[in-house]
């Protein structure tokens, strides 16, 4: 418990310190939204094991929504930022209550056919700049005085909504939510037995993911100052489920560490080898799913749990 | 409600009028008319496949039958979720260890009493809120026997001790009809008699219709038993009247020179 502390305490230093190491604050936010996305999804995977294909769809939806709203109407980034939110969560409802009906690479299935249908709308509609996206999202100002323009100012804006992320999402499992999704999770008829309506608590824990996906969307359009159809593309589904595996599902801080190993792969791999990147994270990927299951965070905490106590008879 | 309530309701908690079942041409049960009732240990008996354990998941719901209906205190549920059968105190056990192998003990209790509390979607209070609850489920515990391993994660129980916190659980839910689907099957004879005891405990003030393969354990505590074969009722009574019933031991022997006591 005590190293947990310490581990956190020095990240949060780093955190603090990131723009005085002279690391590029972009990239630190671009691995906080990603990390952000990737807690959203363990809510889902990890916690309520629903395997969703389709989660780029509000990660997407969210920035096109945000990047729109400041763009053409002129929004503050405050508000272009709870619209974002708003659409994801209204979406999750959607896609959620058609999902939850069905189970297991079922659910998976319609939650990819609906990111795609929300994919061609985002692709034809008059309103997304069809091929090229939104370019150049301005910053603005938050809550009409905080210049979001310097890189500093938004890094530690992007930080703060990450904590605010991260501290949320532990309390929703440690809820008395969190228990039925967990029960549920672990054993439906059985909650079922015990007079629980399974779908009910299914779908508040896809609209939650959603919408906290949502939030990671909206700040990654402001962070970069653009929204591209990548943002709601089938791949980047893909890399959600890759950095949660990767870190570790049903851990905490699993997530994080998955989005900083693949956001890390992806930026300073890429000078050195091009599109290779995408090869080598894929053997990542497979020697994850294939020799450390857990994850990374997962194996460690498996690790240091066995040292402790063995089990009881 | 009252006054829709057949002269029956007060005599019989639950009857099926031809309840019958069919996947696909094959009848798994067949025009059952079941009568359980109130205060008794009622058991069901029969052969492998005689079409029990789907008997049970139809009258829980988890089923839905081809024909046939189902009358719980004088109402007819038949077109009921299996989460509101539960909710009005119609309560299953499930055949393998149905517990929640990630949550303790002392939580897996507590998602059965949870529900009364009316904060089961409150995903932003802590679950510390839970407490109050923690008291009732150590004394359930306590009942089963459990109460040191109260915060031992429930897959890391060993069999007996499983099947023990899922009667504690089904009991948190204070069930008016208890519905257990074998009970002690691939226990060792200690937690038989064990658990044969608590369901003894466990009828003295509600209702138990059991699904059980273990003659002695019928025998000892059963009120009613009701054999079924191939999907039908062939003999229903005491268990000194059905043992000597020789369709039964046909059944069960595939001759009627044995007593049944010596099927198990």
């Amino acid at each position: 418990m005590r190293l947990t502390a310490v581990a956190y305490g020095l990240l949060a230093l780093f955190a603090l310190g990131v723009p005085l190491l002279g690391i590029y604050p972009v990239f630190m936010m671009q691995l906080l939204c990603l990390a952000m996305f990737a807690c959203a999804y363990n809510l889902l995977l990890g916690f309520g094991r629903m395997l969703s294909f389709g989660h780029a769809a509000f990660f997407g939806a969210a920035a096109y929504a945000t990047g729109w709203l400041v763009t053409a109407h002129a929004w503050g980034p405050g508000a272009a930022i709870v619209a974002g939110v708003v659409v994801a969560g209204l979406l999750g409802l959607a896609v959620g209550a058609l999902a939850i009906r069905r189970q297991g690479i079922y659910f998976a299935m319609i939650t990819l056919a609906l990111a795609q249908l929300v994919y061609f709308v985002c692709l034809e509609a008059p309103f997304t700049g069809g091929e090229n996206g939104l370019q150049g999202v301005p910053r603005g100002k938050l809550l009409g005085f905080l210049p979001l323009k310097s890189d500093v100012v938004l890094y530690y804006v992007v930080l703060a909504a990450f904590v605010a992320v991260f501290l949320f999402i532990r309390r929703v499992v440690h809820s008395p939510f969190g228990q039925v999704l967990k029960a549920i999770r672990d054993n439906e008829p059985r909650a079922i037995s015990l007079g629980y309506e399974i779908n009910r608590y299914k779908l508040l824990a896809f609209v939650l993911s959603a919408t906290l996906a949502g939030f990671a969307g909206s700040l990654k359009a402001l962070v970069f100052g653009f929204v591209t159809l990548s943002d709601v593309q089938q791949s980047t589904s893909g890399e959600v489920i890759l950095m949660t595996l990767l870190g570790g599902t049903g851990t905490f801080f699993g997530p994080v560490v998955g989005a900083a190993v693949v956001a890390t792969l992806q930026q300073y791999l890429s000078d050195l080898v091009g599109g290779w990147v995408i090869a080598i994270i894929g053997v990542v990927f497979v020697a994850c799913v294939l020799s450390f299951r857990r994850g990374i965070v997962g194996e460690l905490a498996a690790a240091r749990w066995l040292r402790r106590a063995p089990p009881p008879r | 409600m009252a006054a829709t309530v057949p002269p029956t309701a007060d005599e019989y908690i639950l009857e099926t009028r031809g309840l019958t079942k069919e996947f696909s041409g094959f009848l798994a049960v067949s025009n059952v008319d079941l009568k359980v009732r109130r205060g008794h240990i009622h058991a069901l008996i029969g052969p492998n496949g005689a079409g029990k354990t789907t008997f049970f998941n139809l009258l829980t719901k988890f089923l839905i039958p081809t024909r046939g209906a189902i009358i719980y205190r004088g109402r007819d549920i038949t077109p009921e979720k299996p989460a509101q059968v539960a909710r009005a105190g119609m309560v299953r056990s499930f055949q393998l260890s149905a517990v929640f192998p990630h949550l303790t003990a002392l939580e897996n209790v507590r998602i059965a009493l949870q529900r009364a509390l009316g904060t089961t979607f409150h995903f932003w209070r802590h679950q510390a809120t839970l407490g109050v609850l923690d008291a009732r489920a150590r004394e359930l515990l306590e009942l089963v026997d459990l109460a040191a391993l109260a915060g031992v994660v429930a897959v890391e129980l060993p069999y007996g001790r499983k099947r023990a916190l899922e009667i504690a659980t089904t009991l948190a839910m204070d069930p008016e009809l208890l519905l257990l689907d074998e009970p002690t099957q691939g226990m060792a004879q200690e937690d038989v008699e064990r658990v044969t005891a608590l369901i003894r405990q466990a009828a003295a003030n509600r209702t138990v219709l059991m699904v059980e393969h273990n003659m002695r354990v019928v025998s000892t505590i059963a009120d009613t038993i009701t054999v079924l074969q191939r999907g039908q009722i062939i003999a229903s009574g005491s268990y000194a009247e059905v043992s000597r019933n020789p369709q039964v031991l046909e059944a069960y022997m595939g001759s009627a020179d044995t007593e049944l006591e010596n099927a198990h």
